[in-house]
């Protein structure tokens, strides 16, 4: 670990001190106000539902969604691909933090990880009840199961997922225990996953959009620009829901985040706010000033075709959405106001979540092959294993807070004995 | 061979094997299931799978044995076929255990029995489809044939064919019908069938996350339905709208289920699960054209051995002028269409 050998004596020591970090963390996350208990119950609650949902699709099958063969991913595939960018968005707070060394950023970072793990396990969640055969999933264990890497994008998404939630578990965990011990975390140690990370939060938001850009079949996703814009929207709308995030830490614990913190993440939200519009600006002339066959699907989400239009009032909401907030993050004023900022924020984060979510995947299928066009409506089962599944990114996401934020004020100290 | 006697033979030695290590250890009828099963050699494939699955698998075993009739047998061929390999990953031994497990539990679970061959690819064979526009007249009879010819879901009337009326003027699927109820031909229409091109440079393979889709060598694009985790990755990257998916337990009326079955072909799939046209290879590697070129009563549908230079799908690429649909995406279809 630190270049020394452990004695017998010590490894005892190290082991109590674990028993002792779990029993402090357990009560930790069990005691707190009437409201966090309300919090966790409605969570609980809302999980319970989802249970129920998903023991219906169970049993029924996946026809109980609103899916069919002509839209064949919809409501679960659309979140997990808007999460992965919230994942990934991690590392806007990561690399000033650690490797720029900015003071600004050391109270916000943990948080932006916590927030990362909760992203990632409600993607892998949404993937597991998107398949008919959650039974068989062992297929998809290299060596055990048959892993088509590195052909499938979807085998590489596995990897980089799985590897990022690994790299956002055991980096915070093993400062949070440094912390716990009165001890100072050895960069020696963390710095090399910290690069790593950078490098491949970028890496788990390229992958999954070439998931879909690597599609000739499907020519609304089959763009070499949707990788940069999934990192664009990305970058805002995961740094926008930390600083939603940051203000009601702020407002209810004694954990310290400045000012000055949330305005630096703001700016970072502003940018990729922009960028993400002009890449939009860009892919909507692209579609619309000269369209052939392949805008069919643009054509379908913007104004509807032959009649059929169910998207078009959603993705303008979004559009708007988009367009009001980042104008508003624009100008200074209103962007260093903190109460306009959370606002601005939180509409971003909407806009973001229409835009690439349901706006994204489902015109990818509409019209279909030959020009069908079918349309897609997520079902209560689907809603409410969605609804349960953010239940459950937001639950585990408040346990790694009420764990880490007591540590990290010093209220929370290994004692020896 | 007699498949009653065969079905006797192979049956028993695969609850000591249970398709996983092939290595052909002796078996004692007086040894129960679990006795066997533990004492089997494991591989590191089959160990770790039945660790990471052993919960699962176990908790059916456990309901088996409470049950009132103490049904081990059926619980061990399904704990077998739960762990079971990839079709691909098979010795031949293998592949025939596999398969008379499954006639056996389809027997055990239903009425009657069902006969599944897993029949080989052969030397010097490529199988490739011609569709004579001129002909068809839109009389359905192709995709009647393949729905109970390929034991397709009754249910959601699932087809793996699908024909569609287009105006004449413009070689244009938008706005097609594919679901009509009118007589045919109607006036200003022709007719053109799509289903599975068996593409030689399939994106629907590649995409695969587990390998439960592929290419053999014959041509045919198949899918291993006891592999497929239902991720339909392969449904969004096909560009020919050839794959479907079960979106609930697929329902043939036992009396109208086609028993002469192929492991690739048209045994019977389960929910959540993809399949698709495999050219009937239940009865194309027999030696036999698929059910859509004996049903069609215009004859508009060729089918045959592109390796062969005597054969009918030679003889219209020769002699006809043919095109393809979608060229421009690379996935050279083995399926043309010609005009007379």
């Amino acid at each position: 670990m630190d270049g020394k050998t452990y004695t017998a004596d010590e490894n005892s020591k190290s082991i109590s001190a674990f028993g002792s970090f779990v029993k402090d963390a357990f009560n930790s996350v069990t005691s707190g106000g009437s409201r966090y208990h309300i919090w966790m119950g409605s969570l609980t609650f809302l999980m319970l539902v989802a249970a129920f949902a998903y023991s219906v699709q169970l049993r029924e099958g996946l026809s109980v969604t609103g899916m069919s063969d002509h839209v064949s991913w919809g409501l679960y595939i659309s979140n997990f691909t808007f999460l992965v960018g919230v994942a990934a968005a991690a590392v806007m707070l990561v690399l000033p933090a650690y490797v720029l060394k900015d003071v600004d950023f050391k109270g916000a970072v943990l948080i932006g990880e916590g927030l990362a793990v909760a992203a990632l396990v409600m993607c892998l969640s949404f993937v597991v009840v998107d398949l008919g055969g959650p039974a068989r999933m062992w297929h998809l264990i290299p060596f055990i199961g048959l892993f088509n890497w590195p052909q499938s994008m979807l085998a590489w998404d596995v990897i980089v997922l799985n590897g990022y939630l690994v790299i956002n578990i055991t980096i915070p965990a093993y400062i949070l225990w440094k912390h716990y011990k009165g001890e100072r975390p050895n960069p020696k140690i963390y710095l090399p996953g910290v690069f790593l990370s950078v490098f491949w939060a970028v890496g788990i938001h390229m992958v999954t959009a070439f998931l879909y850009a690597g599609l000739p079949s499907r020519p609304f996703w089959n763009s070499s620009l949707l990788g940069p814009r999934f990192l664009a929207s990305a970058f805002a709308a995961g740094p926008a829901l930390i600083i939603l995030i940051l203000g009601i830490i702020r407002r209810h614990t004694e954990y310290d985040i400045k000012t000055e913190t949330l305005n630096k993440i703001a700016l970072i939200v502003t940018v990729a706010a922009q960028i993400n519009l002009i890449m939009l600006g860009s892919e909507i002339f692209k579609e619309f000033y000269a369209p052939t066959e392949h805008s069919a699907s643009a054509i379908y989400l913007f104004f509807g075709l032959e009649g059929q239009n169910s998207l078009v009032p959603w993705i303008w909401t979004g559009i708007l959405l988009n367009v009001f907030a980042t104008a508003a993050l624009t100008l200074h004023r209103y962007r260093k106001d903190i109460r306009l900022l959370n606002w601005a924020c939180a509409l971003l984060f909407l806009g973001i979540w229409i835009e690439k979510g349901m706006g994204l995947i489902v015109p990818g299928f509409i019209p279909g092959q030959w020009g069908e066009i079918v349309e897609y409506f997520p079902s209560w089962v689907e809603i409410a294993v969605t609804v349960g599944v953010w239940a459950f990114g937001a639950f585990v996401f408040t346990i790694l807070v009420k764990v880490a934020v007591p540590i990290e004020l010093g209220k929370v100290r290994f004692t020896k004995d | 061979m007699d498949r009653k006697n065969k079905k006797e033979e192979t049956l028993f030695p695969i609850l000591g094997n249970g398709g996983g290590c092939g290595c052909g250890d002796e078996f004692e009828v007086n040894k129960s299931g679990y006795e066997l099963f533990f004492e089997r050699k494991l591989d590191r494939r089959s160990a770790l799978g039945s660790i990471a699955g052993g919960l699962m698998a176990g908790l059916g075993l456990l309901n088996a044995a409470c049950s009132p009739f103490g049904d081990t047998e059926k619980a061990e061929l399904q704990w077998d076929d739960y762990f079971k390999k990839n079709f691909r990953l098979m010795s031949d031994r293998e592949k025939e255990e596999t398969v008379s497990r499954l006639e056996r539990l389809y027997e055990r679970n239903n009425r009657g029995s069902v006969n599944i061959a897993a029949t080989d690819s052969q030397e010097g064979v490529l199988y490739g489809y011609a569709f004579n526009i001129s002909k068809c007249k839109g009389y359905m009879d192709c995709v009647n044939a393949c729905v109970s010819e390929n034991n397709q879901d009754r249910k959601s009337g699932m087809k793996y064919i699908q024909i569609h009326e287009l105006e004449n003027g413009r070689l244009n699927f938008h706005g097609a019908e594919t679901d009509f109820y009118h007589e045919v031909p109607a006036a200003g229409h022709f007719y053109v069938g799509t289903q599975c091109f068996q593409c030689e440079n399939p994106p629907c393979v590649d995409v695969c996350p587990v390998k439960a889709t592929w290419k053999e060598k014959d041509g045919i694009v198949v899918v291993d339905y006891d592999w497929c985790i239902g991720c339909r990755y392969c449904e969004a990257a096909c560009p020919y709208h050839a794959r479907r998916f079960n979106w609930s337990e697929p329902v043939v009326p036992e009396e109208e289920l086609n028993r002469n079955q192929h492991y690739l072909g048209n045994r019977p799939r389960k929910k959540g699960v993809v399949e698709k046209c495999t050219f009937c290879i239940q009865r194309s590697r027999e030696g036999r054209n698929p059910a859509c070129v004996e049903a069609c009563p215009t004859g508009a549908r060729i089918f045959g051995n592109l390796l062969d230079p005597e054969s009918p799908i030679r003889w219209v690429l020769a002699n006809k002028k043919v095109f393809r649909l979608k060229e421009d995406l690379g996935t050279e279809p083995k399926f043309w269409y010609f005009m007379d």
